[in-house]
This record gives structure tokens, sequence and C-alpha cells, in this order.
């Protein structure tokens, strides 16, 4: 029998990136305020320190910040006939569990989408027709465009304390930056990183194909700064070791390096680790959440009511949760009728292996240090004549060398192992660069999340299930970026390159990117998304989602500026819209 | 089990090269206090989980894979075998964050790993089933006792599945053995391979260092520090658990 605690005015399920951003703007209006959190609490000083973080196997290889699959997984079929079998071991994507959430591990690559991203089916439509979009894609517009958010990616740079240059300010192009951009209000808060050899090389060759290159904004600071909450981070020492780490140097942004001084502080607001939430409840009506039910590290089981509960895990869980909970109908593929779990997407790599003669220190990084192109990226150039929707970017990131999971391949015909293998390594290392497409995935009628038939966690409930596959048209974006960043990597003048196209099914190992979206789609329209234009469930108006799992399809870009964008642009409804008039800020 | 020190095993599985790779180190001496420049006490390298005849299987299969040449040190030299026991006696040998409840049923292979069996178990059953295989198939002997001529031929058949094994799947198994080998030759000496920076030197990463922010600018020129580990320069610095 679960114990009934005191009441708070908003419980936070995680305690992320999203989390903390609520916690923050929440906790000012004087509400009561508390996290929920699964992992354990971790900071900066002394979880992170350089002495012990800079570990290759435990932290990239054995997945010391991630999520153990023990405790939650998922099961995984490519296709309806199939039976989903689960995910035994991270592989695909690395979810983190713990205070800070994967905004501990990222890279801190830092992206707006574009203006026509938020609106890719009327977009589309307009431009090609639409005969364009095949009959099996469910892609929709957000219900929320890039202007409207605009401010909100703005705070949430400033928050963080971004590097880069930018490429449109107020509508006049900028040279040096992404001119592709949309219009934003100022440029970034910090000027780009320092530029490794190799990013100086993919720079030139770029521009040497005709293309336009611009420093990644990144969440790794180049100078010291202090942000809009006073809180101060240090300039980034190119150690290399961003990704699957937590940064010891106080140069990642993170919520523990952006928010936390300015937000553990206070009294009235508080957070629980260690603690599993396994439901939102509801009342008889099923139109209002009451609350959350949560087991504690022992194993106790508490109930915690709430005026307010917002879903903060990872995309996902967020998902999961809904699921379990009976929030918004869930998605049938069969009919197409349903929402939840509806529209789950993720995104579409490959690579290009460059060998070079020069010795380019790849030790020598940061997560976000990269040069990129974006002139194939969402509707950028015409698609008319190639058949496919989206794109992607084309960069080359130098995040480091760590020498388990990062070597750059090796060329063609090299042994796999033996002494082949091994004089490649010794020869290879320094001097291999590697040029990367990032691409979207549209969202199709098969491709999303239920719960699994058979399969169980340790509460006993079901196990999330991910039906899902790359479809003809990703292939035909994918196969089209890499021939360009051939392009490109030929021009950097190597000894040899090797093209890794993506290929094949969908694959759970191993690894691809933790890009996951979509399950909790936002939208204009309630019978095709579970929540509306502030991410308010449709159906429980005072539960709201958070993160990549309102994405009603995945754009060319790394998700984190949009999530921390929608994080400030809901709290931001919740302060001045629902809070004085709690009900649905949208009528359906 | 039966316990082995790195040295009994020297002593044991003697013969096929062992002795030639000791001059890698030059004096042998034992890791605890190998190195001045050591800041901590070292375990002592006391096999934990492989059995002897498991010890002369994996330092004969990751010779083959990691090879001791003019290049320097193989997976063997560099403590490999003890890194992988080591790491079969820990969490990750026990599948400890991994979801291991049934049903159990063959997957595709996009489906990733479904065997029942942990990374541990997967070694014993993996290992011996090359062993019955090898002398089935040649006289008697077993993987070790090859030569590596036919010791690169098994490997070849595991890691396409063409040599069937009782008990475990071939692949599944040589895809294991190598990304162990990989990480033994290639992790942090702490974890008891890596040793002396082998793998580290072979390809030229310095190790964990801090900060370049003097030099990532200084394009193409070769970075001169010595490598370090997270225990500094010492790096026989293996530590325990």
């Amino acid at each position: 029998m679960a114990t009934k605690l005191k009441p708070v005015d908003v419980v936070l399920v995680g305690f992320g990136w999203t989390a903390s951003i609520l916690a923050k703007e929440l906790t000012d209006t004087g509400l009561q305020v508390l996290a929920i959190e699964r992992g354990k609490f971790r900071d900066t000083v002394p979880d992170f320190a350089t002495t012990h973080i800079q570990d290759e196997l435990k932290y990239a290889v054995r997945g010391g910040l991630f999520e153990d699959p023990a405790r939650e997984t998922l099961t995984f079929r490519n296709s309806l006939d199939q039976t989903a079998l689960p995910m035994r071991h991270l592989g695909s994507f690395n979810p983190a569990s713990g205070v800070g959430g994967a905004g501990i591990h990222w890279n801190g690559q830092n992206w707006r989408f574009l203006p026509t991203d938020f609106q890719i089916l009327s977009h589309t439509e307009a431009r090609y027709g639409k005969n364009f979009i095949p009959a099996d894609m469910t892609i929709q517009d957000w219900g929320v465009t890039y202007d409207d958010l605009e401010p909100y990616y703005d705070k949430f740079e400033y928050l963080c304390g971004i590097s880069g240059q930018a490429g449109n300010v107020q509508g006049k192009i900028q040279s040096g930056g992404n001119l592709f951009e949309g219009p934003r209000a100022r440029g970034y808060p910090l000027p780009p990183l320092k530029r490794s050899y190799a990013t100086v090389l993919f720079d030139k060759a770029a521009k040497d194909v005709g293309l336009k290159p611009f420093p990644c904004a990144a969440a790794n600071t180049s100078q010291p700064y202090k942000n809009p909450y006073g809180v101060q981070m240090g300039q980034c020492t190119y150690c290399g070791f961003c990704e699957w780490f937590a940064c010891g140097n106080y140069s990642k942004s993170s919520p523990q390096t952006t928010i936390f001084p300015a937000l553990l502080p206070k009294d009235n607001f508080s957070y629980r680790t260690l603690c599993d939430v396994t439901r939102v409840n509801l009342d008889s009506t099923g139109k209002r959440a009451t609350g959350v039910t949560y087991v504690d590290v022992q194993g106790r089981e508490f109930e915690q009511p709430a005026e307010l509960v917002i879903l903060c895990a990872f995309a996902q869980h967020n998902v999961h949760l809904l699921l379990l909970s009976g929030i918004g109908r869930p998605y049938d593929p069969k009919t197409n009728q349903g929402v939840t779990g509806r529209n789950y997407a993720y995104q579409i790599t490959s690579s290009v292996n460059v060998f070079l003669d020069e010795n380019m220190n790849p030790f020598m990084g940061a997560g976000a240090l990269g040069q990129a192109v974006d002139e194939f990226n969402g509707d950028n150039f015409d698609h008319g004549p190639l058949g496919f929707i989206g794109g992607g970017y084309i960069a080359l990131w130098t995040t480091g060398g760590r020498p388990i999971l990062q070597q750059h391949g090796a060329p063609e015909g090299t042994p796999k192992w033996g002494g082949g293998w091994k004089k490649s390594m010794h020869e290879n290392y320094l001097k291999s660069v590697s040029v990367a497409t990032h691409g979207s995935v549209m969202s199709y009628r098969d491709s999303y999340l239920d719960l699994d038939p058979t399969y169980r966690d340790v509460y006993g409930n079901p196990l999330l299930r991910l039906t899902f596959d790359f479809h003809d048209n990703e292939h035909k974006m994918s196969k089209f970026e890499t021939d360009k960043a051939a392009l490109i990597a030929k021009a950097m003048k190597p000894r040899s390159i090797k093209i890794n196209y993506r290929e094949g099914h969908y694959s759970i190992l191993p690894y691809e990117t933790t890009h996951n979206t979509g399950g909790a789609a936002m939208g204009a329209d309630p019978k095709t998304s579970v929540v509306n234009r502030y991410l308010q469930s449709w159906d429980v108006s005072n539960v709201f989602v958070m993160g990549s799992s309102v994405f009603p399809q995945n754009p060319g870009y790394n998700p984190t500026g949009t999530v921390g964008a929608l994080a400030y642009w809901a709290a931001d409804a919740i302060r001045t819209k629902y809070l004085k008039n709690p009900g649905p800020l949208v009528q359906a | 089990m039966s316990k082995n020190t790195r040295r009994d095993i020297l002593r044991t599985t003697a013969g096929a090269g062992s002795v030639a790779i000791i001059s890698w180190f030059g004096p042998r001496v034992d890791a605890a206090g190998a190195d001045s420049l050591a800041p901590q006490a070292v375990a002592s390298r006391t096999f934990s989980y492989f059995t002897a005849p498991e010890i002369a299987f994996i330092d004969a299969a990751v010779s083959r894979l990691i090879p001791a040449d003019e290049l320097g040190p193989g997976a063997k030299e560099a403590g490999v075998t003890f890194f992988i026991d080591q790491q079969l006696a820990g969490s990750f040998g026990r599948a400890e964050t991994w979801y291991m409840q049934g049903p159990w049923k063959e997957g595709t292979p996009e489906q990733g790993y479904q065997l029942k069996l942990t990374p541990a178990q997967l070694y014993r059953v993996g290992i011996q089933g090359i062993d019955d295989y090898c002398r089935r198939t040649f006289n008697k002997k077993t993987f070790a006792e090859l030569g590596a001529g036919d010791q690169d031929k098994v490997l070849h058949g595991l890691e396409k599945g063409e040599i069937e094994l009782a008990g475990a799947p071939a692949k599944e198994f040589f895809s294991m053995l190598w990304q162990n080998t990989n990480e033994g030759f290639f992790a942090d000496p702490i974890y008891g391979g890596n040793r002396d920076f082998a793998g580290w030197k072979l390809i030229g990463f310095p190790g964990p260092r801090y900060n370049y922010v003097n030099e990532i600018e200084q394009y193409g020129k070769p970075y001169m520090l010595p490598t370090v580990g997270l225990m500094g320069r010492n790096g026989s610095a293996f530590r325990k658990g």
C-alpha cells in the first residue's frame, strides 16, 4: 500500500535539463516544486574530477553514466510481423540515469531547427505538392513556429553560454556563420571555439567545392562565462573527453553547471533521488492528474499528490509513463487511430573516413568542436528532382581521440585484426579523421511505441515496445548526404577515403545516436498529437510533457537546443497563462 | 576455482613463445613498486576467474588478434588476458546492468544479444567448445597448442560463424573476445591491460591529459609530453576491483 505524502504544487518526473529549467522558472513564481529522479545525485565536485572522469572503459564503454537496462529497457523489432525482443544491453542509444540526465554526458552540439522544420507538412505540400509525400509518412506541423520559439532558443543559448558564430541576426546575413539559420535576435554569447587542424582542412575543402562552412555552435565554453542566473563557467581545455563523460572543468553546459547554484538553495525546491515514478495518478474522471506514484530505493511505494505533473524523463520513458498511466489513447498502427506512442522517429547518420598525410592530433578536441555545412539540410535545397523529404548537416567534428571507441576506421582492405590491423592503427590513428552526416528521419505509420505483451520490468510493468525501421526516403536521403560528404572529403586531398553508407535495417546495436524522438507528439490536432502547442496534454490538462518525445518527426539537427527552447516556452505558458486560469490552454 | 598468478601461468604455459615475450618489459618486476612515480600502492596480478587452460587459450588467441611484432608488444604482453579475467570477474562478467529476464528467443541480427549466458559464462562455454573442436580437428591438440596458421584459421572460422560450437554461437563469442581484446589493449592500465601503455604508444595517444589550450592550434606538430594514465606515468599501475 502506497504511503500518501504531503501535496506539492508541481511534481517533475526526472531531474535533467528540462526538469531543471522548469524547476527554476516555476520556483521563481513561488510554487513548491519537487523533482523525482530515478538515478543518483551527482555534481562536478566530487563526481566529475578529472583525476578519474577521463576513463574511457568505465564511462564510454561500460556506460558509467547511463541507464541500466536491468532496471529499465525496451523491446525492439523492425516491423509489425516480428516478435520484439528486449534490448539486453545498451547499443544504438545511451540515455542517462542520474541527476542532470543526458545533459551531463552530451557533447554539447547545440542547434536551432530551421523555420521550415516546424511546418514541414504544410511547407512540403505547398512547394512540392501533396503527392510528393509517401502514403505511409505521417509528418505534421508542430503547432508552434520558429518565430514563437526564437526568444526561448535565445534564453537557452544564454543560459548555456553557447560558443558560436551567428549566420543571421535580425535578417542580416553574417559572414562566417550558418546563412541558412532562421533569424536570431542577437549573436551567440561567446565566440566560437579554437579550431582543430582537421576542421581547418574541412573548412577549406568545403569552400573549394563551393559550400559555405561555419563553426558549429558549442555548449563548450570558449571563454569564461557568467550566465543570466549569475552562474560562472570556465574556459574549455580541449581535453577530448566530452561525450559519455562529465566535464570536471565547468566548461560543458549542464543543469549542474548552469542552473543548480541558482536552484538548489531555494526553500521551495526539493528533489528525491533513486526513486522510480511508476504512474501518473488520475482522478475518477480520467481528466485530471492527482499526482504520481513512485518506488524508492528500499522498494517502498509512495503517492505524491501534486496540482501539476510535468514529465521530464528521457524521450521514450515519458511515453512509457503515459501508456502505463492511460493518458492519451494508445496509438494503433493497424487502424491509424490513437496518439500515445505515435510518430516515433530517430536519426540516420553515416560517415566518410579520411586518411591524411599530416598529424591531426585527434585527442585534442571538444564535444562540439566542429565545422559544418548546411546546404543539404531541411529544405535548404530543391528536393523536387531528388524524390525524398528531409536532409542533414555534414560536419567534421573533433570531439576527441579516445582509443577504444574513437578509432576513425582503417583504409579499405585493412584486415579486421592481426598484424595488418595493428600496423594500420599505428599508421593511421594520428592521421585520420571522419566527416559525418547527420540526417533527419520522418515519421511513419509503422514506426511507433506501445506496451510489450510479454516482457516486464522490475516492478512487473510491461516494457515499452519499439517498432522501427529506416524507410526508402531516409536511405535515399542518407545516400545523397553521404555522397556530398565524400566530395568534401576528397577535396581535403587525403591519401584515401572510406565511405560508410548507412544501409539496411535499423539495428539496436551498435551505437548510432541518442536522438530518439516522438511518441508524445505535439500538434494542433488532438487526433494526431498527445500535447498541444504548449506541451500540455490534450486529455489531462494538468499534465505537461517535455523533451524530444514531443517532436512529431525528427529534423536533421541535434535536439537539445530545441528541447531547451521548448522547455522555456512551456514554462512561460504555465507561468503567464496556465497559473492564472488552470485548464486547457488550447481548446480541442 | 584455481587462482593463478601471472608468474605461474608463464611457468605452466612456457614453451610456445612465452619466454621471448618477457624481454618486452626488460627485467621482470612485480607490478607493485615497479616505478617510483606510482602514487598509490598497486595490487598484485592474481587471476580471479579463468582456469589455467582458459588462460592458455586467451593468451594464444589474443596473441593472434594483436600480435607482438616489430611495432611493439601485442595484446598478451600488454596484459590483455589478465584484463579480460578481471572484467569477467566483475560486473561486466556477471551482466549486472543487462536485462537478463526471459523468455529467451533467437532474434534477428538487428535485435542484438539474446543469449541467456552472461559474458563470463559465454567465455567458459566458448573456450571449452573451441578446445573440443580443435582436439577433434587437429589431432588432439588444444587451440593453444596449434601453430599460428591453424590458430588464425580457427579464429576466422569463429568470426564467420563457420565453426559450430556446443553451447554458444561462435560469432557471438568471437565478437565479444575481439571487443574485450581491443578494450584491454587500449583501456587505462588501471584495469590491468595496456601495460606500460603498449596500446597507446602504438598509436600515439598520450593518455588522459587535461589541457591542450596551448597546443590545439599548433597544426601538424607532434605532441611531445610523455604518456600518462589515470595513475600517472606508471604504466603498470593496476588497481584491483
